[in-house]
């Protein structure tokens, strides 16, 4: 329906629009990282497109893939009716320069989504005037959407009784094993999978 | 801002005044879900509210990338656990449209007549409760007993009543009881007569109005920056319902309104809420008269639908079949997905990404009341310390679904 989208963007930016796809009728682009804020200002802006309601933003992990983190920004125009999904590739395997220029002076709603965004996944945003985790307690270390997070890891801020302390044995086992209720044939994240 | 410590074994205990920190929540009695606020206050009034959220956050999005596709509709279930139909019926959809299959039109109407008897749930559980936080208890009682013959219905189809896993990858896991038609033209009169009824012990006490009107109010135009979406964003008169703005299943063959407020107070979510009980009862009237008696339920996609249990014990083909959609989960074409319904409370949307094997590779959900609980501290900022109550409640932010 609205392949205009992706041909307005890629008349105004160009060559800064890296790849774009319409697959399953999600209109999708994929751009440089460095011109995230210019893009979303002239989705905004422009009057054409209008994407008013900022729908939903997330990142998702490649971690064999340079860049690693990919987000993604979903958005609506509520009286065009149109949506779009933006798509930026950010950092490298250690996630050093996995960054963004904030969005949240262009919609209110992307402040926590942000927040959100970082915390699960671990990409900053230059610019977001709070940028605490939101999900996750302050104490938490690392980001557990990322791939390389261990699924069985736990973090407990009260540590779990020793039995010392408790004066009996205590049979209390890990939550599952790192491959415990995966589906046959499948393992967890290695480093050697390509996807 | 940091919540307020304060250490309760010195001995003398000075607090500062003003502006005062107050802790509200985690727990606290006058607010429904599980949300901590940390307040700045200047006598009653709120300099400052910092709403801190994540207390129900239990990895949703990591547990998913273990499972198969199928092992997702009990996850969804506990988003938003007061409508956990649509849930599932949104994510069942995401799934369907990323394998391109196409249930059913019995199975389509099926899953309307389910998906709005949740949301009447949803609707009559949000309006209960913010009017007894407000101490209105009867009217709570009464909503919650008719959001109990809603969960009659659901328990007769599903076997449960209110966590259901009742939905499937190409359909739902079994088909309409023979008495589905008749329970719910018995029920629904019934569940709206006691709507009525609380209605009327509501709108027409002045002290319930005049703790609802004008509180928490918000434009339009600042709403959608926020990202809200559903009966909050329909209060403030934008009428943006993804029934009738891209309509799925068969919504766009039925005949229902779409009731917005005017001055986007708590008083309209209020109103919006109810308005849509009813506009739900006519869907469900129009889609019961035209829900087919006989025909399939699921398609008849072998590499995604379980085979018949019969074949199973009977036939070695059905056995390897369902042996593999089990223990490997059906495959989920490679691709990426965004598929979005009307929610209980807004756009339920799931950003789906598969590697083209059984499992998820990220199961990505998009929760309406993350962003409109975000909208809150605007909300109540410049306002006394008792709106946050029926402001808080008249947002319907639900635990499960806001901390994923």
């Amino acid at each position: 329906m609205s392949q205009f989208v992706l041909d307005r963007l890629k008349e105004r930016f160009g060559t800064a629009i890296l790849e774009t796809h319409s697959n399953f009728g999600d209109d999708t682009a994929t751009i440089e990282p460095t011109q995230w804020k210019a893009v979303c200002t002239f989705l905004r802006q422009d009057p054409a497109l209008d994407f008013d309601l900022p729908v939903d933003l997330c990142a998702v992990d490649y971690p064999n893939r340079k860049p690693r983190m990919e987000v993604v920004m979903h958005l609506y125009s509520v009286s065009k009716r149109h949506r779009v999904r933006l798509k930026a590739r950010v950092g490298d395997e250690d996630m050093e320069g996995a960054e963004l220029e904030s969005v949240t002076g262009i919609w209110s709603g992307m402040n926590w989504l942000e927040r959100e965004t970082w915390d699960m996944s671990g990409v900053r945003f230059r610019g977001h005037p709070d940028l605490r985790r939101i999900l996750m307690y302050p104490e938490f270390e690392g980001h557990p959407l990322q791939k390389t997070y261990p699924a069985d890891r736990t973090q407990p801020l009260v540590p779990y009784r020793t039995e010392d302390e408790a004066g009996m044995p205590i049979h209390k086992l890990e939550p599952f094993g790192p491959e415990e209720g995966m589906p046959f044939g499948r393992a967890g994240f290695t480093r050697d999978e390509d996807i | 801002m940091e919540p307020a410590y304060v250490d309760l074994d010195e001995g003398e205990l000075e607090l500062p005044a003003d502006p005062m920190h107050l802790n509200l929540g985690p727990s606290h009695p006058a607010m429904h879900g599980t949300v901590r606020i940390v307040l700045e206050l200047s006598g009653e009034t709120i300099v400052r509210a910092d709403v801190q959220v994540g207390y129900l956050h239990r990895g949703f999005e990591k547990m998913c990338e273990r499972g198969t596709w199928a092992q997702v509709f009990p996850y969804v279930d506990r988003l938003n656990y007061v409508s956990p139909m649509l849930n599932n019926v949104g994510y069942a959809l995401a799934v369907e449209k990323l394998c391109g299959l196409a249930v059913p039109e019995r199975c389509q109407w099926y899953r309307m007549i389910l998906g709005e008897l949740a949301r009447i749930s949803d609707h009559l559980t949000c309006n209960g409760a913010m009017a007894m936080e407000l101490g209105a208890f009867t009217p709570f009682l009464w909503f919650v007993k008719a959001r109990e013959m809603v969960w009659d219905i659901l328990e007769e189809e599903t076997g449960a009543r209110l966590t259901h896993s009742f939905g499937r990858i190409g359909g739902m896991a079994s088909p309409p009881t023979a008495d589905f038609k008749g329970l719910c033209r018995a029920a629904l009169p019934k569940i709206l007569h006691l709507v009525e009824e609380g209605e009327k012990m509501l709108l027409k006490n002045r002290i319930f109005l005049d703790r609802l009107e004008n509180v928490g109010t918000i434009s339009g135009a600042a709403a959608v920056a926020l990202g809200w979406t559903g009966p909050c964003l329909r209060s403030t008169g934008v009428a943006y319902d993804i029934r009738k703005a891209h309509p799925y299943l068969k919504y766009d063959e039925v005949d229902f309104d779409v009731p917005v407020g005017a001055r986007g107070d708590t008083l309209d979510r209020f109103l919006v809420r109810l308005g849509e009980i009813r506009q739900a009862k006519r869907i469900i009237d129009q889609a019961i008269d035209r829900m087919p008696d006989h025909g399939p339920i699921n398609c008849d996609d072998p590499r995604v639908v379980l085979p018949d249990k019969l074949d199973v014990y009977t036939t070695i083909e059905a056995t390897i079949q369902h042996f593999k959609l089990i223990m490997e989960g059906a495959k989920v074409p490679k691709g990426e997905v965004y598929s979005y319904t009307e929610g209980g409370n807004g756009e339920l949307g799931y950003y789906l990404v598969s590697d083209g094997s059984g499992t998820p590779y990220r199961v990505r959900i998009r929760p309406p009341c993350f962003q409109i609980t975000g909208g809150l501290s605007t909300l109540v900022e410049g306002r006394m310390l008792s709106d946050i109550v029926p402001t808080f409640g008249a947002l319907n932010m639900i635990g499960g679904e806001c901390d994923h």
